[in-house]
């Protein structure tokens, strides 16, 4: 198998600038991460601890084998909105019992845990991941139920949560509630639609109507512990299958029952043995341009992914704007796909299309590694076919079934973002790294198109262009797009599943796979109908 | 001429004496024959004998002692001689005889010299007379009146038993006045002990050293002696460190000592292997006849390292009736030699006894070890808690000193408390390595400062982090899923690993760690830096200091010393949790009736109430002796699966757990 050689000297100036403009970025994600980690503040915090309890975080670190990694998934979900950065839900991967699991923990710190429409698209995502790659889903519930002032639009998308719940476990994934504190109303159903729960003694309270609302209904006069008491869901109801004396023996017994599912995964695993990249890692972080505008070569990216860094490249004279090959990370193979020169033209998309359905043929997942601008224009592209090629790409794309995995480690513009197997393509997972951007063009060529767009049609009006509008109108249509393409608008509206650290890139690569294992890897059995 | 050859020797004993004797065999091609009780079933020296044979039993009355068993053993096995080791029936001459009557060799000397030194008054008088010094003493067998005697012997004198040893019987007087009940209690003491109560006056020195002589003698009429031990450092009575030859032992005073152990031994026409122990009294070159020995002594592989002689050879060949060899009459004295007792036993618990399982147990090359238990032995209630005998042999007193407290410091001694860093510590003490240590002086000396742990808190708190490591590097390579990434990877780092364990005497340590993205450093706790991790070592650098931590079941042991640390569980199942004693309900039913009251003294067994369920009587039994010290429930009570229905409060039940 080819190797990669490296030619990038992390000692140049333009590294150590590069270096010094991602770890400025970075230092803004931690302390992000940092404001995160306090959930709803020190008081909040700080009353939930007198009361014996675990934050989110650390009730899924005592669940979660120990030394065993954690992938925390949309953090910064609801980021620059009115709610609190994460949506008041902590959710990610990680392994149980030596099962790779999907764990979501409310944050009881922040609203009493309540769900705002921004944590029913983090946990609908959730369900997503579930279903595609058959991960038990392990929910660590303490949530006062829907935050009622956001309940039009929380109330109609939160119903799939419960169905959501019960197609997992109609497809033999298990669901399995562990009940810390308050599960109420729509919460209510969490216990209740999943496999196994398991409520702590004194704290779960499961019910419907709290004593206000039942005294309103009905004129009943009940207390807590009567209505939706642990003791009396394990002894009474029914509904809760074990009864756990604190919050420690809860994540004891979650973890037994986890043992006992008898689980198998579905794909195969590592099938090579592992070996780290020749390449130093943290020269990830000096790779990318600290300007957008200067191109970088995707292939040193490579270099410190793959396995032993070794590459056989497919076609390598063809369409050399869009590098393909096969690699392997983490001992599992994998078919790549990076964006060399930023463009697609119809030469690379030929390519994408064959190279796509070759992965389908062996059941081999697919990496993207997005740093393009978008396919090419022009009237010599538009009569060669660009749309056809480009047809013929997003055609691979969304027909093939071996799992893709997406990092957007530049710009991610346009239809290029679709055939690349964006967001909207359903990758199993997509990253991106800080200094992504993506939206359907750049925001100096939206601006512009704008302009001509509006020049032209006061020309057609035979009016006067007026110049300081357009100057004002660029400038703030470019600093809209500017703000909502960054890695952080997308993260935080939920259109990639995390940002992460370059120097992670390889780590993360490494568990997806491990995670998209655990269901069948197999390719598709046909396609669209390929325009020729 | 040999009058017998032996060709198969079954041995007595049990432990690391009858491993001793079967070493010593194995390598003359000699058999060897174990005979074992219930709880020595296990044990290495059963199976490494090539038969043995059950006594039965647990206690040494039913097993070790049974004379007529053994002799039985030896006549089934087809063993043609008996070792009796030391201690059980080394110095029984009614086993001896009988051993000789059923046509077997005794490996020891004649049931004639065991008599006569079995009773210390008859030993005192018979050596007094071949010209072997004693003390000044009084017999209180001649009508003498006590007072006469004491003043006859002078103050401060000793009142001892004549049988037996190991201290009891035995009392201090400093005057007349606290002397009639001290022989009283001396008496009684003696009596219990050992049958007989007969007691004797002997003048006590204060400061004195325990020498004693190995002597060898054959059938021909040779008695020689292999040089001098002194075992002075002692605990109440109980040797701690034995050395070749004494520190305080001249070349003349050596000859002297020699001359008149010889005399003692040809008083006895002494055969086989013995000891003759002297008091020497501190800082002069005065030593009186304290006893003999009639066996191999338990610290005799000092005397073997410094003469190069194997002694359970000499005993073999003395009871075949050959002569002893010409090495043996004129032995060198080569260098020091000095021995360790390491004991289970917790040194701050007033040195008590302590059972369990000694889950490792290593000991570096460099020194001899003689030992009845290897890694995954059980250390049982029923015999002495002695883990080992350590030896080390040097050029020097220092050197072979410096070797011992290295090699006991550096050894792997897990699940078990012990006495190791207690011996280390008066190995290195400044009093032991000036030759200073006198009988009393583990009894006037801090031991509280000896015993602490050579490993302080920080020292133990950086072993557990390397425990801790050692033991990540083990789930991560055990890992099935995800094992590619890195140990404790997170890309939110909120909440850190953490490990806890039991330190020494239940204290419990929790560490917190955590790694880079690499999986090789740690963010958490700062300052480290790790060289190499796997689950059984960890090499890292902490306040500027490498090391390498080697990790066991139960403790990390490095160069300086070991830290017990034992994993405790990441969850505590509540059910398990109970109070100990705690009886629950096995099933929902109905109380029909209560036999017991709170407050009773139950014994396991004793069936204290019945429960009704599914039609069914289920008596409900005291799980263990002990007091029955709730029973909250009463005839007609509905009762719950895992309801509580009684607690029995059993305190070795509550010690064992």
């Amino acid at each position: 198998m080819a190797t990669l050689r490296s030619s990038f000297d992390p000692r140049s100036d333009a590294a150590a600038a590069n270096r010094a403009a991602m770890l400025e970025r970075l230092t803004e994600i931690d302390g992000l991460l940092e404001t995160l980690n306090g959930g709803g503040g020190e008081k909040y915090v700080a009353r939930h601890r007198k009361r014996g309890k675990l934050l989110p975080r650390e009730r899924i670190a005592l669940l979660l084998d120990r030394d065993s990694p954690f992938l925390e998934l949309q953090p910064f979900m609801a980021h620059h909105t009115d709610f609190t950065t994460g949506a008041s839900l902590v959710s990610g991967i990680g392994v149980v019992e030596g099962v790779v699991c999907f764990v979501s923990a409310n944050d009881p710190t922040i609203r009493g845990g309540a769900s705002n429409p921004y944590t029913l698209k983090k946990a609908l995502r959730g369900h997503e991941i579930c279903v595609a790659n058959r991960l038990p889903l392990i929910s660590l519930v303490e949530s006062g139920g829907a935050d009622l002032p956001t309940q039009a639009d929380a109330f109609v998308p939160g119903g799939a949560t419960f169905r959501n719940l019960t197609r997992l476990s109609s497809l033999g994934i298990p669901t399995i509630a562990l009940v810390f504190g308050n599960s109420t109303a729509g919460g209510a159903y969490v216990p209740g639609m999943s496999d196994y729960t398991v409520f702590v003694e004194g704290r779960a309270k499961v019910f419907l109507g709290g004593p206000p609302l039942v005294k309103m209904a009905t004129g009943e006069d009940s207390g807590d512990e009567e209505l939706g008491g642990a003791e009396m869901h394990a002894k009474t109801s029914g509904l809760a299958d074990y009864l756990a004396a604190d919050e420690q023996d809860a994540m004891r017994i979650g973890r037994e029952i986890v043992r006992s599912l008898n689980w198998r995964r579905h794909g195969p695993g590592p099938t090579l043995p592992p070996a780290d990249p020749l390449y130093d890692t943290e020269d990830l972080v000096a790779l990318p341009s600290a300007d957008p505008k200067v191109p970088f070569d995707t292939r040193e990216v490579l270099a410190r992914l793959l396995d032993g860094s070794r590459y056989d490249e497919f076609k390598p004279l063809y369409g050399a704007s869009l590098s393909t090959g096969w690699g392997a990370i983490h001992g599992h193979p994998v078919g790549v796909l990076a964006n060399i020169q930023g463009i697609l033209f119809s030469e690379e998309a030929q390519k994408a299309a064959q190279f796509i359905q070759l992965a389908n043929q062996k059941d081999v997942p697919l990496v993207f590694l997005h740093n393009t601008t978008g396919f090419m224009v022009g009237k010599d592209y538009e009569q060669g076919g660009i749309i056809k090629d480009g047809a013929k790409m997003i055609n691979a794309v969304s027909n093939s079934k071996v799992p893709h995995l997406g990092v957007i480690i530049g710009g991610s513009y346009g239809a290029a973002n679709y055939a690349m197997s964006g967001r909207g393509y359903d990758p199993r997972f997509l990253f991106s790294w800080p200094n992504a951007q993506s939206s359907v063009m750049g925001p100096a060529q939206l601006a512009g198109v704008l302009s001509i767009v509006a020049r032209g049609a006061a020309e057609a009006r035979g009016q006067e262009y007026d110049e300081e509008f357009d100057k004002n109108m660029r400038g703030m249509v470019e600093a809209q797009i500017e703000s909502e393409q960054t890695a952080l608008a997308n993260s935080s509206r939920g259109y990639d599943d995390a940002i992460i650290d370059p120097r992670d890139t390889r780590t993360v690569l490494g568990l997806a796979l491990g995670v998209v294992h655990n269901a069948p890897v197999e390719g598709a059995e046909g396609f669209g109908v390929f325009r020729m | 001429m040999p009058s017998a050859s032996i060709n198969r020797v079954l041995v007595a004993n049990r432990g690391e004496i009858a491993r001793r004797v079967f070493a010593t065999c194995r390598r003359l091609g000699v058999g060897t024959v174990a005979v074992y009780s219930e709880p020595d079933a296990d044990a290495l020296f059963v199976r490494e004998a090539d038969v043995a044979v059950a006594l039965g039993g647990s206690s040494p009355a039913d097993s070790y002692l049974r004379g007529d068993a053994v002799i039985a053993a030896a006549l089934a096995t087809g063993a043609d001689a008996i070792h009796p080791g030391y201690g059980f029936l080394s110095e029984n001459a009614g086993f001896a005889r009988a051993v000789v009557d059923a046509g077997l060799i005794w490996v020891g000397p004649s049931p004639e010299a065991i008599v006569a030194m079995g009773s210390k008054i008859g030993a005192r008088e018979r050596m007094e007379a071949a010209g072997v010094p004693v003390l000044p003493g009084a017999h209180l067998t001649d009508g003498e009146s006590l007072d006469d005697a004491a003043a006859r012997v002078g103050f401060p004198l000793l009142v001892k038993a004549s049988a037996g040893g190991g201290g009891k019987g035995m009392r201090v007087v400093a005057d007349a006045g606290a002397l009639a009940g001290a022989v009283e209690a001396a008496q009684r003491e003696a009596g219990s002990a050992f049958g007989d109560a007969t007691v004797f006056l002997e003048r006590y020195a204060p400061r004195s050293r325990h020498v004693e002589v190995q002597l060898m003698g054959d059938t021909h009429g040779t008695v020689l002696a292999l040089h001098e031990r002194d075992c002075s450092v002692q605990r109440r009575h109980q040797k701690v460190i034995e050395e070749a030859p004494s520190p305080a032992v001249d070349a003349a005073l050596r000859a002297r000592l020699a001359d008149a152990a010889i005399k003692a031994g040809q008083a006895l026409q002494y055969t086989g292997a013995g000891t003759v122990e002297f008091l020497l009294v501190d800082g002069t070159q005065d030593f009186f006849f304290l006893e003999v020995n009639t066996r191999l002594q338990v610290e005799h592989p000092v005397t073997e390292l410094v003469t190069g002689l194997d002694l359970v050879e000499l005993q073999l060949l003395v009871a075949e009736g050959r002569a002893l060899p010409a090495a043996a009459a004129a032995p060198p004295l080569d260098g020091w030699a000095m021995e360790a007792r390491l004991y289970a036993e917790d040194p701050a618990n007033d040195f008590l006894p302590v059972t369990g399982t000694l889950t490792r147990f290593e000991v570096d090359d460099a020194v001899r070890v003689d030992t009845g238990v290897q890694s995954g032995s059980e250390i049982s209630p029923f015999y002495d808690p002695m883990i080992a005998k350590v030896i080390a042999h040097g050029a020097t007193r220092e050197e072979a000193a410096r070797k011992l407290a290295d090699a006991l410091a550096r050894a792997a001694v897990q699940g078990t408390t012990t006495n190791r860093d207690f011996l280390v510590r008066v190995l290195r003490s400044p009093e032991f390595l000036g030759g200073e240590a006198d009988t009393a002086w583990l009894d006037r000396a801090d031991v509280a400062a000896l015993a602490a742990p050579l490993l302080d808190a920080e020292q133990t708190r950086v072993a557990a982090l390397a425990a801790a490591l050692a033991g990540a590097a083990g789930r991560r390579a055990a890992a099935t899923v995800l094992a590619g990434v890195p140990s404790g990877w997170r890309n939110n780092p909120a909440v850190p690993q953490v490990a806890r364990f039991a330190t020494a005497h239940e204290d419990e340590l929790e560490v917190r760690y955590r790694y880079d993205r690499t999986g090789t450093q740690l963010v958490e706790p700062a300052g480290i830096v790790l060289h190499a991790v796997a689950a059984d070592a960890v090499t890292l650098t902490a306040d500027g200091l490498r090391r390498t931590y080697r990790v066991g079941p139960d403790a990390v042991t490095t160069p300086d010393g070991e830290a017990p640390l034992r994993k405790l569980p990441r969850f505590v199942d509540p059910t398990a949790a109970l109070s100990a004693g705690s009886l629950t309900s096995p099933m929902p039913g109905t109380v029909l009736r209560v036999l017991a009251e709170a407050g009773a003294q139950v014994t396991a067994g004793t069936p204290l109430l019945v429960l009704e369920a599914m039609k069914m009587e289920h008596e409900i039994v005291a799980p263990a002796d002990g007091t029955l010290s709730a029973l909250p429930v009463a005839a007609g009570d509905q009762v719950s699966a895992g309801d509580v229905l009684a607690v029995v409060d059993a305190p070795d039940a509550q010690r064992a757990g």
